[in-house]
Parts: C-alpha cells; structure tokens; sequence
C-alpha cells in the first residue's frame, strides 16, 4: 500500500484499522511500530487515533455490537433496540461482557437508514430487526464466539 | 446484503444494473460497462468537461454545485500531479445510497473516476470508501484488480498511451471527514481537519496537487451521460437540475427504501406513493428532505418538486438524497436533540462556534427536553444556532445550526410545551407497541 501514495504517512488510517482488526485494539507496542515504520512520533499516531472513532484503544470484546441510534434508526425504534441490548448484555455504552464477548456501543449513522433499525456487529450489518431478531442474532454470536 | 425496491417512476440510471451481478468485470462489460471511458479517451479534455457540464450534474454528495464547472477548475499546466478523489465516506444521518452503487455497480464509480481523471488531465484516482463499509471495500478492492488484470487501469490504458492509477482507500469512522477538505487531510494520514478554502481543491488539494473531489454517485453517473449524451441526462430532471438521483426514503414510512427518481420528482408523490405514506394509520408532521443537516419541512410545505433549485428556493435543501420521515408519534424537540448530539459527536473541534456551539446546543436541548428548560432557552436555542451561521471552518457549524433554527421556528409551540416542568407530551409509554422494532 505504501507504493499508492507520495508520502508513508497516508497509509496511517486504514493501516491502523487494519492493526486492530488483527489485534483486537491499538495497544502500546503496534503503535510504536506504526510509528517507527512510517517516520512518525508516536505523539503523531495516537493524535490520528484519537479523531477517528472506530479506532481504540482500549481492548474490546469479540463481538463489537454498533447500535445506531440517529434519527432514521431513532424513529423505527433504534433506542429502545439499544436498552434492549444493555439489558439483555447487563453492560452499557463502551462495555464489555465478563466473558469478553460482546461490546456494545452507540453508534452514529452506518448507512443503513432505509433499512432501519440496523446495527453492526464488528463489520456486518443486521438490518430491519426486531427485539426478536436482535435476541436471534445475539444468540447466533453468542454460540459462534463460544465454539 | 441491503434489499432492493422498485417503483414504476423510477428513471434507473445509476442503479440500471443493480441486481445484474455487475460487481463481476465480465458481466460489467456485458451491460454497456467500460464503453464510456474508451469514448473519452478519445476526446478532447475539453469536449468531456463541457458535455459534463450541459449534462446538469450537480454534486449528489449535498452541496449540489456543478461538477463540470468543478473540473473546470482544475489549470491545464500543474508543476505538481493532478488527483481525482472519489468520497465515497457517506455518513450523513439518512443516507445509504452510495452503499448500493459500491454493492452492485462498484465498476462505474471505478470507470467516472477514469473519466474524471482523463477530462482533467490526472494520472492517480483515489476512492475513499468509509471504513465501517468493510464489505464494500472487499468488492471495491477486487473490482480494481479485476481493472488492472484487463489492462483498464495502470500503464497505457486501453492501449491509449494514457497511464492512469487508481486506489482504495479506507476510512475508521468519522462524519466530518467527508467534507472534501477534511477527506484530503484523512488520506494524507492526518485527522480529518477542514482546510481553510481558497485555495479550493482543483487548485491545491492532496499534496498540494489540483484535485477533482466528486461523491461517489455523482462519478456513477457521468458514464451514463458519456455513453446517453448530455441532452438526454439534462431532459430527464429539470432546467439546471438535470438526471436523476438515489433518495433513501427512511423513517415512519411503509415502504422504505432507495428509488432513483427523476430530479424534480414531486416530494409529497415521494412520500405518499413511492414511500407508501404513513403507516398504522399516524399522520405526517415533519420531513427532513435531505439528510440531517436540511431544515426541516411541515406537511403544508411539502409539495415541492425534490431538485436543488426548488428546495433550496423552500427555505431547505436537497442534500445528500436521505429523507427523513416523521409521523406525529415523535417529539420534534426530541428529534432535534438527536440532531444535535451527533454534531456535538462528529464536530472536528478545530473552531469555536462549532466545538463550543454544538457542545452548548446538546446540552440546552437536553436539558429542555427533559423538562428543566424555561422559556428564554427557546429563543437562545435560535439565537445560538443564528450565530453559528456561516461563522463556522466549514459547513458542519451549519449543518447544525440551519436545522436547529428550522425545528424552533416552526415548532415553537412544542418547544413551548415542554416549559415548566411539564414532562414531554410524546413521551413512548403506550407507542412502544406500535414501534417495528417491536414487531
């Protein structure tokens, strides 16, 4: 990828991405190496990660659930979908289950609207749930991740 | 993956081949894919950007502005290489069109960035797709490949002479960066941070290079105006406003859905025969016809043919396509607050009316709608949001004050409503039932 661009610096974004899809979150030492093989202070690295909120820190769990609660999803019943989630999780916004399974999280408009409510889990969309579907793919998850 | 819907007034140009497998090179060929580019590379740069321009593509990103005029822009003579910049970061609250073309017809974004590329004379093409569209990029990503293994992309394309590159590019969550100076700033590895404009992108842009930024559909269509000619993409919308576009009908809708309708297609029609009106029986109160940062429209208001003039001449704007129904089960200081939490989320910080006035907004309006307000808020809700107009880095301080200015003015009385003490009048005790998600 660094070939794409004139400067090393502009492969930052997606490769930090790309890190953390691996990693499971942005620790200490990928961030030293980010830094170290694109010329950059590490300074310069977490200032990138801190803008963009797909990136963290912070380690999750398996199953990052992305629950959209802006106005398409809101008004098709996004918020209530998401206390359901807390509820049926026992954690909230940014929290993760004991087992490390799950996170859940906010999320601000994933470009699924006309299909709402929708949510990602990590990359994938569920689209047109119910408080049943949701509990369907909860489950499914829930059985994948403890395989 | 997202569903498809139809509707006999739909003009399908963007989406003619969505649901034919054009995500495959070959069958891409098949359907007419790969005709226009090798038309333009015959072309003088100048007979392309004209055509373009009495096409009347205007941006279907939001702005609307004239995307021949924009490649006008760009100088013949550039000490530094020339780029073309697809933003393909859609995340304008209401808005999943882009998804589709990216899904079904990734070959035609592919093949405008060339076109783009050749009117304007640049030899790298970038395609930023936003980075929670993980599967989209995968076909994105193999879509080029697929480009390059047919000699279409790289070095002497079509056997032309004429080298060109282009790149995926992939984002990690951020709305601000899809304003086209803050996207240059992200690809170059940076926050997204606007730049101050001018100088403007066709002038100096990435890496201080001249750089046609286009949205995605708009680089889906041009194409189609190569290969169907201006005059017939101008005749299908109206004076000034030409083609069609994608409309994400969302919301308190029975039949929600992305329909490409012809510009200028009547929004009322939209809502109640495309979109099949209301449903269990509620009422229309309020429409957002564009995406979250257009002023909102009362029932009264919506008669409004869907084009940029005449949205724009209704006190709104046609946006980015995503619109946004309300029945009159919600609460529209609620829907507000809403608004303004995701500006207040997605502001970059760089400037004070937005950083300090989306902060402040969320935190009246929450406040309010929780029952803590008095009456002096309403007016300094507006006021606030007056003052961040036009005041702002760039555009996301008014995308969050026009809309806020629309909700007080003509919903003043619901705001009215929740002065007191009084607990919010729409308050979903009793309509849980009747939401889908409950189904």
């Amino acid at each position: 990828m660094l070939t794409h661009y004139p400067t090393k610096r502009s492969v930052l974004v997606p490769t930090l991405l790309y890190a953390q899809d691996e990693i499971g979150s942005l620790t200490d030492e990928v961030i030293a190496e980010l830094a170290q093989r694109l010329d950059l202070t590490e300074l310069e690295v977490r200032n990138v990660i801190s803008y963009y909120s797909m990136l963290t820190t912070k380690p999750r769990g398996k199953y990052n659930v992305q629950v959209c609660t802006n106005i398409a999803c809101m008004l098709v019943g996004g918020e209530e979908l998401l206390g359901h989630c807390k509820k049926k999780l026992g954690i909230g916004h940014k929290g993760t289950t004991p087992d490390g399974l799950f996170t859940l999280e906010e999320v601000e408009c994933i470009g699924a609207c006309s299909w709402a409510p929708a949510i990602q889990v990590n990359y994938d969309f569920h689209e047109n749930l119910t408080v049943e579907k949701m509990d369907r793919v909860l489950d499914e998850y829930k059985k994948k991740g403890t395989q | 993956m997202a569903s498809l819907v139809s509707h006999p007034d739909e003009v399908r140009v963007v989406s003619k081949r969505f649901g034919q497998g054009a995500t495959n090179i070959d069958r891409y060929l098949q359907l007419d894919g790969y005709k226009a580019v090798q038309k333009a590379l015959a072309m003088q740069p100048d007979a392309i950007i004209n055509e373009v321009k009495n096409s009347g593509l205007r941006g279907r990103g939001g702005a609307g502005f004239s995307t021949g005029m924009k490649w006008s822009f760009v100088p013949k003579q550039s000490a530094k290489p020339k780029y073309v910049l697809c933003n393909g970061d859609e995340s304008e609250p209401g808005t999943c069109k882009d998804r589709l073309i990216f899904e079904h017809d990734p070959h035609s974004v592919i093949e405008g960035v060339m076109i783009a590329a050749i009117a304007v004379g640049s030899h790298t093409g970038y395609i930023y797709i936003r980075g929670e569209y993980r599967y989209l990029s995968i076909i994105m990503q193999k879509a080029i490949k697929d480009a390059y293994a047919k000699g279409f992309l790289g070095k002497n394309i079509f056997g032309s002479g004429y080298d060109l590159d282009i790149y995926w590019h992939g984002g990690a969550g951020a709305y601000e960066v899809g304003e086209e100076s803050a996207l240059m700033e992200s690809l170059e590895g940076k926050r997204g941070i606007p730049r101050i404009r001018p100088p403007f992108p066709a002038v100096v842009g990435l890496w201080g290079g001249p750089t046609v930024i286009n949205n995605a559909e708009t680089l889906a269509a041009v194409p189609h105006i190569m290969l169907g000619g201006a005059e017939w993409y101008a005749g299908l919308g109206t004076p000034k406003n030409g083609g069609t576009r994608l409309f994400c009908l969302a919301g308190n809708l029975n039949k929600p859905g992305v329909y490409e309708l012809p510009m200028g297609y009547n929004l009322k029609k939209m809502i109640y025969e495309v979109g099949g009106g209301i449903p269990i029986g509620r009422n229309l109160k309020a429409v957002v016809p564009g995406g979250s940062s257009t002023p909102v429209l009362l029932p009264e208001e919506i008669d409004v043919p869907m084009d940029f003039d005449s949205v724009a001449k209704a006190g709104s704007m046609l946006g980015s396509g995503g619109v946004v129904v309300l029945d009159d089960s919600n609460c529209i200081v609620k829907f507000a607050l809403r608004t303004m939490k995701f500006y207040r989320h997605e502001s970059c910080g760089w400037c004070i009316p937005c950083r300090e006035g989306t902060d402040w907004l969320e935190k009246t309006l929450k406040r309010f709608h929780a029952g803590g307000g008095v009456k002096k808020d309403i007016d300094n809700i507006y006021y606030l949001a007056e003052n961040m107009l036009g005041k702002t880095f760039c555009p996301l301080g008014d995308a969050a004050a026009m809309p806020t200015m629309a909700f007080v003015k003509k919903f003043r009385k619901e705001f009215e409503d929740h002065l007191e003490g009084r607990p919010c009048p729409f308050e979903r005790t009793g309509v849980l039932e009747r939401l889908p998600v409950f189904a």
